[in-house]
């Protein structure tokens, strides 16, 4: 899949932002007035930020509000309710804490199950795709949820629950890296699935379906590229994927977890926040761009 | 809606004979021609006549080189080449349809048809990353998705001569190899040629329950049979012949200069 900044950033931020809003709806930290304000408007550059720039990537984004209206059958529509619900019901906990001094924390609960559900259906939209088998599991939204809880951890200066986050999602990480590799082929389908030739092919009585048969693309249908071969046929930076899946995992959860053990310092948690931040980022980038759509064995470009 | 219908009272759709189908693109042209001048967006190209061309398209034909495997009776059976068009299949559980946010994804509960209404597209591209086809492609000018109608403005529309009320690249195909038809109906053109010849969906794993079938192509066994015996072979007779007399000298005499 083609990584797109916009969604990169999209992805990356606003799982921060709402994994924040999470810990502040749980009264964590229990800060009011301009310290609860700082965290407010921290979590919510990054979670608006993050949406803002989901919107880069639309053809159309002058019509976006019609997307509210299929919730029904599409988890994007779902995303946008769950935002909206969490983004509006958080300033009003968020409004009580700085301006009043009060916590109203029945909001403020609600306020943290939406924003989990955002988290979540942003990971559905990805999970329930079959046509790209590596992200077509139930790990992955366990690798949104437990990433943006333990971002939100760390910003919201939960160092012990951090602390425990932070490994518990680096364990999901590398499960999700493991079981992704084996995704495609484990899908069943293949080349023969695909074009009804050669091997294994479905088609009954076709000759050239016979045991044995090997199909290759010989042809492409056009000389130059399409957006097809453009959006899912991704394949610039996948030989350095395992360095990147290093530099991702030392990033977003070696370090910032080696940070904390340090005795406390606010720099030291800023520095454990930009690793953490560009370690999610790397991370994300090969999500997208180590990610194989199926279409591509249309045109011969998967191993399977 | 972007919800399925339960059922549609008729599944139109198309049957492509990968046995006569010779790869020569005209049901591209046909489809480009016919879908850039009528229903919706034209379908653009960008830097058509430069170095780095590339357009949309809503049916493209891949070639693809299937090779037997050898036995002893065929020791070295010939390679044979599949051409392989490939455009949208109007699937019953068309995942295109239900990740759409807006509801500018649609199938037609009357006829199957899955249709864009592009319009209330936002063009986010979600529907393209569902379809297991790539039958979905987004229109880089207009930046919204664009796929196969069934011709939709064509097989109803009465100000065509009867004969033209069909799918273009079926009109147009010279091998007769694209076929149009109601898959509900078992007595359809289309239904008794998937039954006759084993029309495959493709990747049915995915679960999409494809409306479109391909047939199978026969073995080419013709080519490499061994020891055949050869009809016209002894009247065939080589036609050249080495030159005698006068014009065997002046042969040798220009060799000489």
């Amino acid at each position: 899949m083609h990584p797109a900044p916009s969604v990169i950033v999209f992805t990356t931020l606003s799982g921060l932002g709402f994994g924040l809003l999470f810990f502040l709806g749980l009264g964590m930290p229990a800060a009011t007035g301009f310290t609860a304000f700082v965290f407010f408007a921290m979590a919510y550059i990054l979670a608006v930020g993050g949406l803002m720039a989901s919107t880069f990537h639309l053809g159309h984004p002058e019509r976006a509000l019609k997307a509210f209206s299929q919730w029904r059958s599409s988890w994007l529509s779902r995303e946008a309710w769950a935002a909206v619900a969490a983004l509006v019901v958080m300033a009003a906990f968020g409004a009580g804490t700085v301006f009043m001094g009060a916590r109203f924390s029945a909001l403020g609960l609600a306020g943290a199950a939406f924003s989990l559900a955002v988290v979540y259906t942003t990971s559905m939209i990805y999970a329930q795709l079959k046509t790209i088998p590596r992200w077509n599991t139930r790990l992955t939204p366990v690798l949104f949820l437990s990433l943006s809880l333990a971002g939100g951890a760390l910003l919201a200066g939960q160092t012990s629950f951090a602390l425990i986050l932070l490994p518990l999602a680096g364990v999901v990480q590398v499960l999700w890296w493991m079981q992704g590799d084996k995704a495609l082929g484990a899908s069943g389908t293949n080349m023969a699935t695909a074009t009804g030739l050669g091997n294994g092919a479905a088609g009954g009585n076709g000759a050239t379906g016979a045991t044995g048969a090997t199909v290759r693309a010989f042809e492409a249908p056009h000389t130059g590229t399409n957006y097809l071969l453009r959006e899912f046929v991704h394949v610039v930076g996948r030989k350095h994927a395992q360095k990147l899946r290093v530099i991702a995992f030392g990033l977003a959860y070696a370090l910032p977890v080696l940070l904390l053990l340090l005795p406390f310092s606010h720099a030291l948690a800023g520095v454990a926040v930009l690793c953490h931040v560009a370690g999610v980022a790397v991370s994300r980038w090969l999500f997208f761009a180590e990610a194989e759509h199926v279409v591509g064995l249309y045109y011969g470009k998967r191993a399977a | 809606m972007t919800t399925l219908p339960a059922s549609t009272k008729k599944k139109l759709g198309l049957v492509i004979d990968l046995d006569t189908c010779v790869g020569c693109h005209a049901c591209v042209i046909a489809c480009k021609g016919w879908n850039t001048e009528n229903y919706g967006a034209p379908l653009s190209d960008q830097d058509p006549y430069g170095a780095d061309p590339s357009g949309t398209f809503l049916n493209r034909v891949h070639s693809y080189e299937v090779q037997p495997l050898a036995t002893s009776a065929m020791p070295h059976p010939a390679a044979q080449l599949i051409h392989f068009p490939k455009s949208c299949l109007h699937c019953e559980d068309a995942p295109c349809v239900t990740v759409c946010p807006t509801g500018a994804s649609y199938k037609r509960e009357e006829d199957g048809i899955v249709l864009v209404n592009e319009s209330d597209c936002i063009g986010c591209g979600l529907c393209a990353w569902a379809c297991p086809y790539g039958a979905r492609e987004m229109d880089a000018k207009e930046g919204v998705m664009k796929k196969c109608t069934l011709c939709v403005d064509r097989i109803y529309n009465e100000n065509l001569p009867e004969i033209d009320r069909e799918p273009v690249c079926v009109r147009t195909c010279p091998a007769g190899a694209r076929h149009f038809g109601d898959f509900a109906d078992p007595e359809s053109n289309v239904s008794k040629l998937t039954a006759e010849r084993g029309g495959m969906e493709l990747m049915p794993e995915q679960g999409t329950k494809p409306v479109n079938r391909y047939l199978p192509p026969r073995l080419k066994d013709q080519m490499d049979a061994p020891e055949e015996f050869d009809v016209l072979g002894p009247y065939l007779a080589p036609v050249a012949q080495e030159p005698k007399g006068f014009m065997s000298w002046l042969d040798k005499a220009l060799e000489r200069i």
